[in-house]
């Protein structure tokens, strides 16, 4: 095996390794978590978050707008606080409604931002005052429960 | 009167201070090795020299083996997914197993048998005549010349091939999921590409895939250097290579796993 | 006899250059003892090397030869005792220092020990290559230079593995005085040799000291062709030295150790059994046979017989 041989090989096995690193990172996986860009924090308090857990998406409209930074609770008035890093590019207005949904019936879940119609738009540090607490399969199931009994008792 | 079982129990006191100091000098020669890489980074050539036997001569085995493996999954997947009415998430179910596991833990496998035995037998045979003593007594330092740029071609060739496998599996999976059985050439790549986090999946595989490489180049390039000078102590010391690396490269793949992917 | 070209009859650019001040350069080894363990290898060595001096250093196997050797080289350190080369006591040298000293060494091993990735002319050229910053032309002439000293000049691109043992060692001797070494060390060089490289070898051992100025060291138990070449001989049994003198000397010693040694006698004070039990015994006749003389056998019952009287 001559000298140039051997580096020719060696060549072609780094080029090989490091183009698949490069086909993993960019064909096959999303670089969104990476923070591609600048983002602003909005805050917004939740009575209850359900199963929603940091680096969640956060979608507007069904796409990506950014992700959940933290969680933390709110001793004074029991509520979640939720930290969200919005895109910079994405504008929404003071009045939007923040709410935890699910991706699917039992998927993980995402905060959904619906945009109001109020003129001012949110800064970095604002709250979000409408919030839609996520969905407890309990209370559904009592609630459910509770409309059969009231609906049983009156028809007697 | 001393108990029956007393020499059992003596015997199994004395391996177990017995691999206690040889973890201790198997640290201490670790240490040494990447003090001495001096020479190793002054010429590189050394380095590339070792690259084409740890690596490219590797190149074949990863390859091919990624390739059966992502068809493999390709196969079995599909079969579970349809059950479910999902078999568009076959990319997902690929990739992410190959990204997460199966590409570092294979691909560490693989080199382990092949690169890290290698490296020990001959290191061990060097040793067995007199190669490395007669370079101690040239003034050249073996631990410089000989293992250190070892060393540093087992730990970028080990992330690099688990790359090249994972790749080659998710071609396979690809080539039997939507060319053989015909899943939506779309959804295969579009529900991969979002399921598949950079920082999440690929580069803790990346991590991994490091930290197997530096344990088994470590392992390989001890026993070798401390085996026998002898026919039998160097098959040992090749045996003892593969399993106690196969052994620590799943061990490490448990550890890094309950770090990196709690909570996911 | 072989005779080296006349560029080794000059004192060449490396010793030139290396030649320390040092009026006399000369091995001494002083009061050495070394034990492995609690195992004691040598006692009480002393020695004075001379310079240019070919030395034997003799024993039978086991008797530490090769343990002192590794002292001089630095390779060991002697438990308690000096060893001085060339006015530097070795002891009190560091690993730098210990590798400034073996680099004006050269050291034959037993079967060579020559790197078996790299070719005839890579292991002549390692020690220039690692230690020097020659160019790449003026290393080729060197190396060519040292093979035909050894008489390889034409196997310069065979690798390792298609040379004959001799070969091989010849080939090792060209690659130990690659960088013209003071002192030469030689590891049992005649062992397992035809007699017509035992000849070649022993003549290069001789040639090369005499036009290098080195001083030799060679351990051996290869008794005749030894004293045909070396100037002085030391003896060594049981990591001890017993006797030490001219090749004359040790010839005409009535020593009886030193008697059996050099004439290759079955029977002296190194027993010719390894100790162990008592023949009689070990065949189950009881303590009528005594130990049977070497190879001998007494009118005892066939093996297997009966047991005890």
């Amino acid at each position: 095996m001559g000298r140039s041989m051997l580096d020719l090989w060696v060549g072609i096995f780094v080029v090989a390794g490091v183009a698949a690193l490069v086909i993993l990172a960019f064909k096959v996986g999303n670089m969104s978590s990476l923070g591609s860009g600048e983002t602003y924090e909005i805050n917004a308090n939740f009575d209850n978050i359900g199963g929603l857990k940091p680096r969640a998406s956060i979608k507007s409209a069904g796409v990506v707008v950014g992700r959940v930074k933290s969680i933390s609770f709110n001793n004074e008035r029991f509520m979640a606080k939720v930290t969200m890093d919005i895109d910079a590019g994405y504008k929404f207005p003071k009045d939007t409604t923040a709410s935890i949904l699910t991706s699917g019936l039992l998927g993980e879940q995402y905060v959904g931002l619906d945009g109001g119609g109020d003129d001012q738009i949110l800064k970095g540090g604002d709250t979000l005052r409408l919030t839609q607490s996520a969905v407890v399969l309990e209370k559904l199931i009592s609630q459910f429960l509770f409309d059969k009994a009231a609906e049983g008792a009156p028809a007697k | 009167m001393a108990h029956r079982s007393l020499p059992t129990i003596r015997s199994i006191g004395a391996s177990a201070i017995d691999n206690v100091m040889r973890l201790g000098y198997a640290t201490r020669f670790i240490g040494l090795t990447i003090a001495h890489s001096g020479t190793s980074f002054a010429r590189p050539g050394l380095i590339i020299r070792e690259l084409y036997f740890t690596g490219v001569l590797s190149l074949i085995i990863i390859l091919v083996s990624g390739l059966f493996v992502g068809m493999v999954l390709g196969l079995q997947g599909y079969q579970t997914l349809t059950t479910y009415g999902s078999e568009s998430a076959l990319g997902v179910l690929v990739a992410l197993s190959l990204v997460r596991e199966l590409g570092p833990v294979v691909a560490a496998l693989l080199f382990a048998s092949r690169a890290g035995s290698a490296m020990t037998a001959e290191i061990g045979l060097m040793k067995a005549t007199e190669q490395l003593s007669a370079m101690e007594m040239m003034a050249v330092d073996p631990i410089a010349r000989v293992v250190a740029p070892r060393f540093w071609a087992g730990v970028i060739s080990m992330p690099l091939l688990a790359a090249m496998f994972s790749a080659m599996g998710i071609f396979g999976g690809y080539i039997v999921g939507v060319v053989l059985i015909g899943v939506d050439e779309g959804s295969f790549w579009s529900q991969m590409q979002s399921a598949v986090d950079v920082r999440e999946d690929v580069v803790n595989g990346v991590i991994k895939s490091f930290v197997f490489g530096v344990a088994i180049t470590w392992i390989s390039l001890f026993e070798g250097y401390d085996a026998p000078p002898t026919a039998e102590g160097v098959s040992g010391a090749t045996t003892r290579t593969v399993v106690t690396s196969s052994l620590a490269v799943l061990g490490l793949d448990f550890i890094l796993t309950s770090f990196m992917f709690r909570g996911i | 006899m072989v005779t080296l070209p006349i560029s080794f009859r000059i004192r060449t650019l490396f010793q030139a250059a290396t030649d320390v001040v040092a009026s006399e350069f000369f091995i001494e080894i002083k009061d050495v003892n070394f034990a492995y363990g609690r195992r004691p290898i040598l006692t009480g060595i002393n020695m004075t090397i001379p310079r240019g001096m070919v030395v034997a250093i003799m024993g039978i196997s086991g008797s530490g030869k090769t343990t002192l050797l590794r002292l001089i080289g630095g390779v060991l350190k002697p438990t308690s005792g000096e060893i001085w080369i060339d006015g530097e006591c070795t002891s009190a040298l560091d690993q730098a220092g210990i590798y400034r000293l073996r680099r004006r060494m050269g050291m034959l091993f037993q079967f060579g020990a020559l790197f078996t990735d790299l070719s005839v002319f890579d292991n002549v050229a390692f020690q220039m290559r690692e230690h020097t910053e020659l160019p790449e032309s003026m290393i080729r002439d060197l190396v060519m230079m040292k093979l035909h000293a050894v008489g390889l000049r034409g196997a310069h691109k065979l690798m390792p593995a298609e040379l004959s043992g001799g070969m091989a060692r010849r080939v090792a001797l060209a690659r130990a005085i690659a960088l013209d070494p003071l002192i030469m060390m030689y590891d049992e060089p005649f062992t397992g040799l035809d007699p017509i490289s035992l000849g070649v070898i022993a003549n290069l051992v001789r040639q090369l000291n005499d036009t290098l100025g080195t001083t030799s060291l060679v351990v051996t138990h290869d008794v005749q062709e030894a004293l045909n070449v070396v100037d002085y001989v030391y003896y060594l049994a049981d990591g001890k030295m017993k006797a030490h003198g001219t090749p004359e000397t040790m010839r005409a010693d009535k020593d009886p150790l030193v008697h059996q040694f050099v004439y290759g006698e079955a029977e002296g004070p190194v027993a010719y059994q390894y100790p162990g039990k008592d023949y009689g015994e070990e065949l189950k006749l009881g303590k009528r046979c005594e130990a049977s003389p070497p190879g001998g056998r007494r009118e005892a019952s066939p093996a297997g017989g009966r047991h005890g009287a």
